[in-house]
This record gives structure tokens, C-alpha cells and sequence, in this order.
């Protein structure tokens, strides 16, 4: 057997009472490509930060290249030539590629920067990288950034790179481009880790897969004897049944109808493609995909926070059996316009509460318009805080407490608390149990399910699939901004909704 | 090599987040306690660098501020000024808009004002003041309204485009000064309508030195509690918090935030140049490049002190100018240099903001648990 890069015997780190590894035993053998795989959360990143020294094991040794090391620092991870590539660049906008490179770097004297120029351009045309040791970085492509966070790393004299979710970022021919350099690395004597969770992404360009699930290490498989389904099973393991009451759905009526909603971002990148499917009254739609499939775009194109570029987002009332269109309408458009729409989005405290306010303050935020007068009337908020604080049990000294002091249950709930409380048709909520403990997040299902059977349209984005499979009446797929599936969440298996995860829609398919 | 031992180290000193809200008169002791230690280590700083008695030095401070009638107008006078300033410039921070530019348009609003003095003096007082009064507010108003703009329609940064709009204002002064000079070749305006006092805010007392100022008062003290009300009873003033908590939460509320931006500002720049309007017609009764003379940035001071209460404004606009005033009297007294007079204020600022600390973390030590 060849010798390892790395070995990491079981190591395990908790945060507080949340253990993210539990006992790993991962192995990166020399100049190989190994992909460490796992659905959100199932301690991917939080594993590979204990080797660039972020976080510093609770328990267990790593060694680099057969010695036992203790890596408690960056620099103690670069001193045994470990490097990652972080999902987020840390790079210095008006700084050139070869500053940034050489930032934090110790040397004697005078620096010398025209010889790193030097380097650097020699490192470039070897692996073939297309940046220019001068070039600012706000004048970069975010493939290029990353480029240069790739070649810091070789600068340093890395020999195993870590590269974190560097795919999240960068269209396929650019995906293709940096899977050729990490080939060429490869030879080169490289070894890499890439973490992904993009299916076809780990069968293109790697050696052997390591999973992870839930914190666990589930096991190892050698690239070339693995495929689309093998991988999803073991990433996403068997169902857990969790006993999450769901009853069927009473008369559900088309509420909401999307049709072909593409939505661009800032950088103008394709965040939906071409996405239609219809929310019905009366049911829960659950949206499943992996991380950053536009979820949050769709969520907020319909909530009238986040441009549309063409499409449609039909909403039928159903007091007045009107069917409006909200595409082009902002947040204050479509209340005026009579639509019920309760959201609650990922980002509690950033988007959907105010953090200085306590619970009357951000109760307000959706009555403040009420009445004519130029003034606040604080009494019907004050009433609603405390049956609130009292129905759903929330732990708080007062209702003038500000919400941010608060814990994340707690914080969901008044969140949560306020959503329902107006009314609405149509209800959507982004990973509203994330973070929360079991009895919080049974309060929640609980609470969305009622809602359901009020004949609300109830859309539920999550990560957890056993939830999803149990808690909803249909499954919305996303995969890359496109819908690769709508299922009968009752009769669709978790494998089946993993590959869906995962898999791309055929052009012209 | 040997794999490190895990130790949980416990820290020397513990800070952490109150659970809970302090009552008011615990959050208040606090602050009095800390403006006592501020004092007594303004004491000791005295002492040591100038040998002086700091009971004496702090008597001539307040025998400076408030020593005689006379002294002690002046003090409110000022006060108001800086007041009717920082009120103004309260929702603009509140919405975390950093409008550096108070200075611009406290002048503004007195050019305005000086105008109507100048080319309107056959108006009838009690038409001629509402007169100036809207002039300055509309001056100030155009003078946010710019950075106002530009931030909501290109993301502009309004630190600078305020600042900037500072030295526009200054210079415009310098013109206008130039253009009023009175007399010709003193390169100043001089007192205006010296002799007739139209546009002067009239006597509000019959006698003593306060029959200038009373006005003043009155006008800033109703813009204030008008403050009051708007920003915590208002529609507006919630989504001014809103916004300056969290944008995002803003726009997903439905808050327009760019017009509340335009808007805010708009409202904060009038305020500040009815402040200019205050320090001509009802103090100085002229105009020249130092008319704000540095308010529009102490004001800042007081604003955040304050924590944007309008009501807690009037607290330290006063203990401000009165720390101003105490340092002018020591410096000419003692003949110490203003410096020592700054320290002192210094000296009380940082002790002042660091109860807020006290106010909002509770500090344990290693062993025992003390509750600060």
C-alpha cells in the first residue's frame, strides 16, 4: 500500500453539544486526488479545518506523510505543506496577485518582490494558470481568484491542497479547466482533497471518494468502482423514521403557479433556470436540493426581493379568486395588492427580524402600516407579543428584550410566531428548523402542519431528506437552478430524491 | 513529537452578555458612577501634570460656565445650538447614514438665513422669521438631499460625499461673505441690520441678558420633542430603526429603503440648517466661515452619547459646552494651555462610553463572581 499524505486517526471535535466529527479515520494516500463527500453539514469542512489549523482536534492525531504533527495554527499546517483553498477567498481587492500571495509571508531584509513575481509566473506556466503576477484582484474573473488563492498555497510550498466546494463558484468550462490543473498537480506529486457534493464532479476527477454523514465516516470507495447511485446511498444512508404527523391534504387548490422563472445574481450568474411548478393550497411542498441550488433565490423571487429576469409567479387569491402576476411587484407591492405571503427566510436575525428590538418592536414590522396616522400604535403588537411568548413557550425576561440575545430556538419561534400570525395564503419558510433542538423543531412541523390544514400554502425548503420525505405532501427537486423533479413525497424513496439531488436535466430533455 | 495535552484554561476575567435588560436606574447608576470616576481621575491627571488643586480647577470650570447670568445664558445658548444640531443629526445615524456633513449644512441653512436678513429686512418681523425659518430648513434639506441621492441610486459613500459637500458650503460662505462684506475691506459681514434688528429673534423677557435667548430655547426644546416623537412613535421612526439594524430586514418588511434613505437625510439636513439659522439670528447675528466653528462634529459626540434619545441629548449638549466653556475659563485663568482642558473631556467621554460596557456585559473573576 502506498504511504499517506495524511492520516487522521480518530478525530473528533464538538461545538458545544453538537459533535460535527465523531471518530474520523480518513486517509489521503500520496499523489492521489481523494473526494471527501457528504451531504450539508455532515462535518466536511469543519474536518478539513483541522488540518489548515482553524480548529484544533478535541480528541485524536493527525500525521502528515507517516509523523504524527500537531497542526494548532495556519502556519504550523503550511510548515508541514498542507494548503486550502477556502469556499470564501481572503484576498485583498486592491492588492496585486503577487502581494496577496506574499501577504503574511516572514522574510530577512528587504522583500524582494520582483523575484516572487518571478515565482509566481514560473508556478503559472507550469500548471498553465492565466493570471499576471501584476494583475489587481477587483479586476479578476472569480475564477481567476481563485487561481491565485491556488497558487499562494504552491507558493508556500504546499504539496497536499485541500480545496473547498471550489466548484460552488465557477461555470462548467471553468469547472473543466480547474479540474485539469488539479490533474496536473496530481502528476506532479501532488496529493489534493476536494470536497463537493456535486456526484458527476467526484466521478470526473478523483482517485478514491471518503464519505461522510451526520459527522460519521461512513467508509471509502475507489472512484473507478463506484457510480451516480452507490455514492448517493451512502451519503445519504437509510431513512430514519421520525414520526412527524402528517395528514392528508383537504381539497388542495393551485395557490401559486411558477412558470419558467429565470433569475440572474449580481455577478450574472444563473441562479434559477427555466424553473415551473405550482404550490397548492391546503399542502406542503417541500424543496429539496443540495446547498446553494437556488433555494434562496426562489424564495425571495416570490417574496419580490430578488430580480427576475423572465418568467412568471401567478398568484391565486383565494378570497377573491383573482389571479395576479408578482413578478416586477416588491414586498410592499404585493401586501397592497392583497396577497397574504408569510416568510421565513434562512437569515432570522439578518433578513427576517430585527435584532436591537425586542418581540413587540419586530411584531410591528408587519402591523406598522396599520391606521392612517402618522403614529405607531404599540397596544395590538404588545398582545400579540405576549400570546406568542406564552403559545409557543418562548424564553425571553420580557417582551422589549432584544430579539438578538435570544437563542436560535427561541428566535425561530417568535420568527415563526409573527409569520402565522398574519394570515397568510401562502407560506414559505427557509431551513426553519436549522440549529434547533428536537422539541423546537416538532413545534415548528407541528405549526406548518396546521397551517396546511387551513388550507395555507405552506412551501418548506430543508436539508434533512428524512424530514422532508415525512413532513411534506410533494418534493420540488433543485439541482443547479433547474427543477430535476417534482415527486409525491409519500411514495418516493430517499435514494431516489438523492439522485435527483444530484442530477442535472438533460439539455433538450 | 509529543501530541499537545488538552487543558481547558479557565480566563482571569469573564465577560459575558447580560441575560436580561437592566432597569432604568441601574443602567443610569452606572453612567453616574462612571461620570464620578471621570472626575476623580480628571483630579488626579490635573494634579499630576500641573500641581494645581483640582477642587480649585473645577471650580474655575464652573464659575467659567455658569459663574454669573451672563455666563450662564451664554452656556445655554450654545447648548441649544449644539442640541438643535445633534437632534438633527440623530435619525441619520439611527439609519447608520454617517452624516459627517452637519457642518455644511448648519452653513447653508445660515447663509439662507442671512439672505432674508439681508435682501427681506422690509418684511414684517412676524413674517420675516417663518420666512428665514423655512429658508434654512429648505438650505439644509438641499444639502442632504444630494448625498441622500447618490447613495440610494449609485452606493456612494455618504462619509464622503457629506464631508465634501462641507467644503463646498464653506467656500460658498467665503463668496457670500465677500459679497456682504460690511463694511467694504473688512472681509467680514459684521452684525447684520445692526440698528433695526429685523430678522433678530425678538426679546421673549422683558429684562436681563436672557431676552436675546429665550427664543432659542423654545425653538430648539419643540424640535426636539418633535424629534421625540418621531422617532420613537412614528412610522417613519420604526423604519428608520429598521434600516439601521438591518436592511435586508427592511426590504423584506416592505421599507422602501431607498426613499427612506433620500428621505431621512433630507429631514436630518434641514434640522442642521435650521441650526444655522439658530446661531444667526438668534445668537450671533452674522455669518462667516466659522459660524459652525466645529459643532456639526461635537454634535456627533453628543448624538451617539445619547444613543439618538433626543431627550438624553439635552444632558450632554449641555455637559459638553459646559466642559467647553469650563476649559476656556481654566486656560485663562491658570494659564494653562486649552490642551489640559481637553484632556479633561477626554478623560470624561472615555469613561462615559465605558459604562456602556458595564451596562450591557457583566464581568466575573476567576473564583468568586463579582457583579459589576
Amino acid at each position: 500500500m502506498a504511504s499517506c499524505a495524511i492520516k487522521m486517526e480518530n478525530v473528533t471535535k464538538r461545538f458545544g453539544k453538537v459533535v460535527a466529527n465523531d471518530h474520523i479515520n480518513l486517509e489521503l494516500r500520496e499523489g492521489e486526488i481523494l473526494s471527501l463527500l457528504g451531504e450539508n453539514g455532515s462535518g466536511k469542512t469543519t474536518l478539513m479545518n483541522q488540518l489548515s489549523g482553524i480548529y484544533y482536534p478535541d480528541e485524536g492525531q493527525i500525521y502528515v506523510h507517516d509523523k504524527p504533527v500537531t497542526i494548532s495554527s495556519p502556519k504550523d499546517a503550511f510548515d508541514n505543506g498542507i494548503g486550502m483553498i477556502h469556499q470564501h477567498f481572503k484576498l485583498v481587492d486592491v492588492f496585486t496577485a503577487t502581494e496577496n500571495i506574499v501577504l503574511g509571508l516572514d522574510g530577512e531584509g528587504k522583500f524582494d518582490l520582483k523575484a516572487a513575481g518571478e515565482k509566481i509566473r514560473t508556478i503559472c506556466e507550469k500548471y498553465g494558470f492565466d493570471i499576471r503576477p501584476e494583475q489587481k484582484i477587483y479586476d479578476m474573473s472569480v475564477s481567476q481568484k481563485q487561481t491565485v488563492e491556488i497558487v499562494k498555497v504552491l507558493f508556500r510550498g504546499a504539496d497536499i491542497l485541500i480545496l473547498d466546494e471550489p466548484t460552488a463558484v465557477l461555470t462548467p468550462q471553468e469547472t473543466d479547466k480547474l479540474f485539469d490543473i488539479m490533474r496536473a498537480m496530481k502528476k506532479d506529486g501532488k496529493s489534493l482533497i476536494i470536497i463537493t457534493h456535486k456526484l458527476h464532479e467526484v466521478l470526473d476527477v478523483s482517485d478514491r471518494v471518503a464519505v461522510l454523514r451526520k459527522g460519521e465516516y461512513i467508509g471509502d470507495v475507489m472512484t473507478k468502482d463506484a457510480n451516480q447511485q452507490s455514492l448517493t446511498d451512502m451519503m445519504v444512508g437509510h431513512s430514519v423514521t421520525l414520526n412527524i404527523d402528517r395528514p392528508m391534504p383537504k381539497d388542495p387548490k393551485p395557490r401559486l403557479e411558477l412558470k419558467n422563472l429565470t433569475v440572474y445574481d449580481e455577478l450574472g450568474v444563473k441562479r434559477l433556470d427555466d424553473v415551473s411548478f405550482t404550490v397548492m393550497g391546503g399542502e406542503i411542498l417541500g424543496v429539496a436540493g443540495v446547498a446553494g441550488s437556488g433555494q434562496k433565490e426562489l424564495l425571495e423571487s416570490i417574496a419580490g426581493l430578488y430580480p427576475v429576469r423572465s418568467g412568471e409567479i401567478v398568484f391565486h387569491n383565494p378570497q377573491s379568486g383573482k389571479s395576479e402576476n408578482l413578478v416586477g411587484k416588491d414586498p410592499l407591492d404585493i401586501k397592497r395588492a392583497g396577497v397574504g405571503m408569510a416568510f421565513v427566510p434562512e437569515d432570522r436575525l439578518g433578513m427576517g427580524l430585527v435584532g436591537s428590538m425586542g418581540m413587540t418592536g419586530n411584531m410591528l414590522l408587519r402591523s406598522y402600516r396599520k391606521g392612517t396616522g402618522l403614529f405607531v400604535d404599540r397596544k395590538q403588537p404588545e398582545k400579540l407579543a405576549n400570546s406568542i411568548w406564552k403559545d409557543l413557550e418562548v424564553v425571553t425576561p420580557s417582551t422589549a428584550f432584544p430579539v438578538r440575545r435570544m437563542s436560535g430556538g427561541n428566535v425561530q419561534k417568535v420568527l415563526v410566531g409573527r409569520e402565522i400570525a398574519q394570515e397568510p395564503a401562502v407560506l414559505m419558510s427557509a431551513y426553519a428548523v436549522r440549529g434547533l433542538d428536537i422539541n423546537t423543531s416538532y413545534t415548528i412541523y407541528n405549526l406548518l402542519t396546521a397551517e396546511k390544514m387551513k388550507g395555507v400554502a405552506v412551501i418548506y425548503v430543508g436539508e434533512d431528506l428524512d424530514v422532508l420525505l415525512e413532513l411534506c405532501d410533494r418534493l420540488v427537486v433543485l439541482c443547479g437552478g433547474q427543477v430535476s423533479g417534482v415527486v409525491d413525497a409519500r411514495t418516493i424513496t430517499k435514494e431516489e430524491v438523492g439522485l435527483l439531488m444530484t442530477q442535472h436535466r438533460k439539455e433538450g430533455a | 513529537m509529543a501530541k499537545a495535552a488538552h487543558t481547558t484554561r479557565e480566563p482571569v476575567i469573564l465577560m459575558s452578555k447580560r441575560g436580561e435588560l437592566l432597569p432604568p436606574w441601574k443602567s443610569w447608576g452606572i453612567r453616574v458612577i462612571g461620570f464620578l470616576l471621570s472626575l476623580v481621575v480628571s483630579g488626579i491627571v490635573i494634579m499630576m501634570v500641573s500641581g494645581l488643586n483640582p477642587a480649585a480647577v473645577f471650580a474655575t470650570m464652573l464659575d467659567g460656565a455658569v459663574g454669573t447670568t451672563k455666563r450662564s445664558w451664554v452656556t445655554v445658548r450654545d447648548a441649544m445650538t449644539l442640541l438643535c444640531i445633534a437632534v438633527g443629526l440623530a435619525p441619520a445615524f439611527k439609519m447608520r447614514f454617517w452624516n459627517i456633513g452637519a457642518e455644511g449644512q448648519i452653513l447653508v441653512g445660515a447663509i439662507a438665513s442671512a439672505a432674508c436678513m439681508i435682501y427681506l429686512k422690509n418684511l414684517p418681523t412676524l413674517l420675516l422669521i417663518p420666512v428665514m425659518i423655512c429658508a434654512s430648513l429648505i438650505a439644509g434639506g438641499i444639502w442632504g438631499f444630494f448625498p441622500g441621492l447618490f447613495k440610494a441610486r449609485w452606493n456612494t459613500n455618504e462619509t464622503l460625499f457629506t464631508l465634501m459637500m462641507n467644503y463646498i458650503a464653506i467656500q460658498l460662505t467665503s463668496f457670500f461673505v465677500a459679497l456682504w462684506e460690511n463694511p467694504f475691506g473688512s472681509n467680514s459681514v459684521g452684525v447684520i441690520n445692526s440698528q433695526n434688528k429685523q430678522g433678530w429673534l425678538p426679546n421673549l423677557l422683558q429684562e436681563g441678558y436672557n431676552k436675546d435667548f429665550g427664543w432659542n430655547v423654545i425653538i430648539v426644546l419643540t424640535v426636539t420633542l418633535i424629534m421625540y416623537l418621531y422617532m420613537n412613535h412614528s412610522k417613519h421612526g420604526y423604519e428608520i430603526s429598521v434600516i439601521g439594524d438591518s436592511e435586508n430586514t427592511a426590504r423584506y418588511a416592505g421599507i422602501r429603503v431607498n426613499r427612506a434613505y433620500v428621505r431621512t437625510i433630507v429631514f436630518s439636513g434641514a434640522i442642521c440648517g435650521l441650526a444655522g439659522f439658530v446661531a444667526v439670528s438668534g445668537a450671533s447675528h452674522t455669518i462667516s466661515t466659522s459660524t459652525a466653528g466645529g459643532r456639526g462634529f461635537t454634535a456627533i459626540i453628543v448624538a451617539w452619547l445619547a444613543q439618538f434619545n433626543s431627550v438624553v441629548m439635552i444632558v450632554f449638549s449641555f455637559l459638553l459646552v459646559f466642559l467647553q466653556k469650563g476649559a476656556q475659563a481654566i486656560a485663562s485663568t491658570y494659564n494653562l494651555s486649552q490642551e489640559v482642558s481637553e484632556m479633561i473631556t477626554g478623560i470624561i467621554l472615555f469613561f462615559l462610553l465605558g459604562s456602556e460596557f458595564f451596562v450591557n456585559y457583566t464581568v466575573h473573576f476567576r473564583g468568586k463572581k463579582v457583579a459589576k
